[in-house]
């Protein structure tokens, strides 16, 4: 009889990592945690180096040119050169190791390389060898090591596994900002045409069409059709927005994910109802239509040539400034890399608000608001009428979302937007919100379907504090201000904690607000059943 | 439960406990292992909180006689987190037979103070240890299962609107247009068939 092993013998890790270091234990691809490799017509259409059919197994020919290891060292010595925060984040890292366990990927995977810390030396190393005079001498004994393909890969593979949310960095004694360096590292494997084909097909339909999923004109305003004929049926308004128009006040940028996904297509249609509301004179653009930035997920320079887009558009349809929906690494390239990239808007006016001349010197560079301080402001002003208790069928909690918390701090104006249209809000653990937040593990374009085991473990701190509130006070709403949040944490609740739903912080406000000339609202505008008003109106 | 039994297994129940938690953690990674270990703060070490207090759970509803669904939560907490985490289907679920030994060598080097416990009883603990093992298969399948239809929901889901309201409009002449949506659609069906892995392009003309 064969010998039957004990749970012990059956449940030893095969890939538990030998007792060897870091720099000696090659990198293993395991299914779930990658993606696929670009397609060539992606790379092609934005004119990126070596467009090719490719398959991202570790094993599998990745199709390099012969002189990639130059093409590497090369790209690394100029981003040196250029960017002074990459050479410093290079030198400056004492292994203190504070960063170790603060990254949501490295506590839902247990991958050692998962640390920030270990994350960056796997750049850093190559970094010692090829550009440091004691690594050049010592090589290893100075934490230098060899660039081989191997260490190509490992760098494809866990640069691929960091969502740049920077929360590491907060807990950095130095500052080090592991999303630049995983941007940098990004940005040198795309000279190899190493990049994945859930970020490439966005960046080339953002670039030839103006949004991720390549939207004609025609079918973006369909959609809005649409959208404002379920408006009619909640409130008995008919919203008229405008496409294109010249000589606007404002142009309105969104993230295109609530153009069409839901529950994003909720947000617009808050976005829609508000500015019905307030008369506002506003355009929505379908050349600029896409406030995410993909490109920012493959190189500066790319970034650089979506982000123009809106300034081009601005500038084409003669508005005075312009005010952006709830979207996460849209906020980070507008705070941190527009005005430098392709400012100034000296073509446009510091931006105030026409309803409640609130001038927005903090936005007077960019020239561009972030709605929840706009709609923050009204409230502040009393300039909406808001009926709470049409909210009261939701317990809510508030995600902040990476790029808008830690990326610009945008941190109470969705709290103050949120407390004042609804009746039951709940905060999750002071430890896993605000610039201590947790990523839903999804962002930086990881949220594929094929790396699905990858980003449930890296958003499980998320949820696992979701989970608390849901225990505790029953919450059934998870709120954010970002479009991937509203793409992958529903996802995330479903598998974690079901009977949590997701939504953007202006389908709360819509339903909460009191509109002219509307008729009794029955539902939400979800179209489901408003909840039974007990005693006195309060409208 | 034989009254002896209980008693010494609440007397024992640290040390099980202890034991049991150590020897789960031994199937990380051994750098992983020292950060994932934290139990006291439940929100910056959620797998290792969720764990323990998962199994610290288990124990004591084993020793109180529990009904298993109320047992079943404790489970679902654990074994949902394993089953994202690569480990095969039998190592997911092999933590529940490390308590049945576990038990049985803390049982043994008990002194001979504590007299002999009815092997019957032992024998009826133990079956119960088997009906939380066949309850963990139920749930990793689940888990699995879960994940598969995720993958495929989502897909549809990002596009709802769009492919509802092309396919009301006949709108959708232009192929090229909606390569990107239905080759995204296609791919999460071949997941679901278990042709994972391949390159886009060809999985598009392999589709069942």
């Amino acid at each position: 009889m064969a010998k039957t092993p004990k749970p012990e013998e059956l449940s030893k890790i095969d890939y538990k990592l030998p007792e060897k270091g870091w720099m000696d234990t090659p990198v293993e691809f395991k299914e779930g945690m990658y993606c696929h490799g670009a397609r060539p017509q992606y790379l092609e259409t934005v004119d990126f180096p070596n467009p090719r059919q490719w398959s991202s197994k570790k094993d599998e020919d990745w199709k390099l040119p012969e002189n990639w290891k130059e093409i590497v060292l090369n790209g690394m010595k100029e981003r040196l050169e250029k960017y002074r925060s990459f050479r410093l984040f290079m030198d400056i890292c004492v292994r203190c190791g504070a960063c170790a366990d603060k990254c949501q990927f490295f506590l839902g995977t247990g991958d050692p390389k998962n640390m920030p810390v270990l994350r960056a030396e796997l750049i850093r190393s190559v970094y010692k060898r090829y550009f440091t005079a004691s690594g050049k001498m010592l090589g290893k004994l100075a934490g230098g090591r060899e660039l081989t393909l191997d260490v190509l890969k490992e760098w494809w593979y866990y640069f691929y596994q960091c969502s740049e949310c920077r929360r590491c960095s907060v807990f950095c004694p130095y500052g080090i900002d592991q999303a630049e360096i995983t941007m940098i590292g990004r940005e040198i494997l795309n000279l190899l045409g190493l990049n994945t084909d859930w970020i490439a097909g966005p960046v080339a339909n953002s670039y030839m069409r103006g949004n991720h999923l390549g939207l004609e004109p025609h079918t973006i305003k369909s959609n809005f059709d649409f959208m404002a004929e379920d408006i009619e049926e909640v409130t008995g308004i008919k919203v008229e927005p405008t496409f294109n128009r010249k000589g606007a006040e404002i142009l309105f940028v969104a993230p295109s994910g609530d153009f069409f996904g839901d529950p994003g297509t909720y947000t617009c249609m808050g976005y829609l109802m508000l500015f019905h509301e307030l008369g506002l004179d506003y355009t929505w653009s379908t050349y600029a239509s896409e406030g995410g930035n993909f490109g920012s997920f493959t190189s500066m320079e790319m970034g650089k040539r979506l982000n123009y887009k809106i300034y081009a558009e601005a500038k084409r349809l003669g508005v005075k400034w312009i005010l952006g929906g709830e979207c996460g690494h849209m906020w980070r390239v507008v705070n941190q890399y527009m005005d430098t990239w392709n400012g100034p808007a000296d073509f446009l006016e510091v931006p105030v608000s026409p309803i409640t001349g609130t001038r927005f010197e903090n936005a007077k560079s960019t020239k561009m608001v972030h709605i929840a301080e706009f709609t923050a402001d009204l409230i502040k002003h009393g300039k909406l009428k808001l009926d709470p208790s049409r909210n009261d069928h939701l317990k809510v909690t508030f995600h902040d979302s990476c790029n808008t918390a830690r990326g610009m701090g945008i941190l109470d104006e969705p709290r103050y937007i949120l407390k004042n249209v609804l009746n039951h809000f709940y905060e999750m653990p002071e430890e896993t919100i605000r610039e201590k937040t947790f990523c839903c593990g999804s962002g930086s374009g990881l949220n594929a379907a094929e790396n699905m085991e990858l980003r449930l473990r890296g958003g499980f701190p998320r949820a696992n504090a979701v989970k608390y509130v849901h225990q505790k006070y029953g919450v059934n709403m998870l709120t954010n201000i970002c479009a991937i949040d509203r793409a992958a944490l529903p996802t995330l609740m479903n598998y974690w904690v079901p009977g949590v739903d997701v939504a953007g912080v202006h389908e709360l406000v819509a339903n909460a607000l009191v509109m002219k000339g509307e008729k009794e609202r029955t539902q939400d505008l979800r179209l489901e059943p408003l909840p039974e008003k007990v005693g006195a109106e309060n409208v | 439960m034989e009254t002896k039994l209980k008693d010494t297994l609440r007397e024992k129940k640290p040390a099980i406990l202890k034991r049991w938690f150590d020897v789960i953690m031994e199937t990380y990674p051994t750098e992983a292992a020292g950060f994932l270990k934290g139990t006291k703060n439940r929100f910056t070490s959620p797998v290792g909180y969720t764990i323990y207090e998962g199994i610290d759970g288990l124990i004591d509803g084993l020793i109180r006689e529990v009904p298993f669904e109320e047992l079943s939560p404790l489970l679902d907490s654990i074994i949902k987190i394993r089953a994202v985490q690569k480990f095969s289907p039998s190592q997911a679920v092999a933590f529940i037979f490390h308590l049945k030994r576990i038990v049985n060598e803390e049982l043994q080097n008990m002194s001979d103070a504590h007299g002999v416990i009815d092997a019957a009883a032992l024998s009826e603990f133990g079956s119960k240890i088997d009906t939380l093992a066949l309850i963990s298969f139920d749930i990793y399948m689940e888990s699995r299962e879960k994940v598969y239809e995720l993958k495929a929901s989502e897909a549809r889901k990002r596009a709802f609107r769009l492919l509802q309201r092309e396919s009301q409009l006949y709108e959708m002449q232009e192929k090229e247009r909606s390569d990107f949506v239905i080759t995204n659609l296609l791919r999460e069906e071949n997941q679901l068939y278990g042709m994972q892995g391949q390159d886009p392009n060809i999985e598009t003309t392999n589709l069942k």
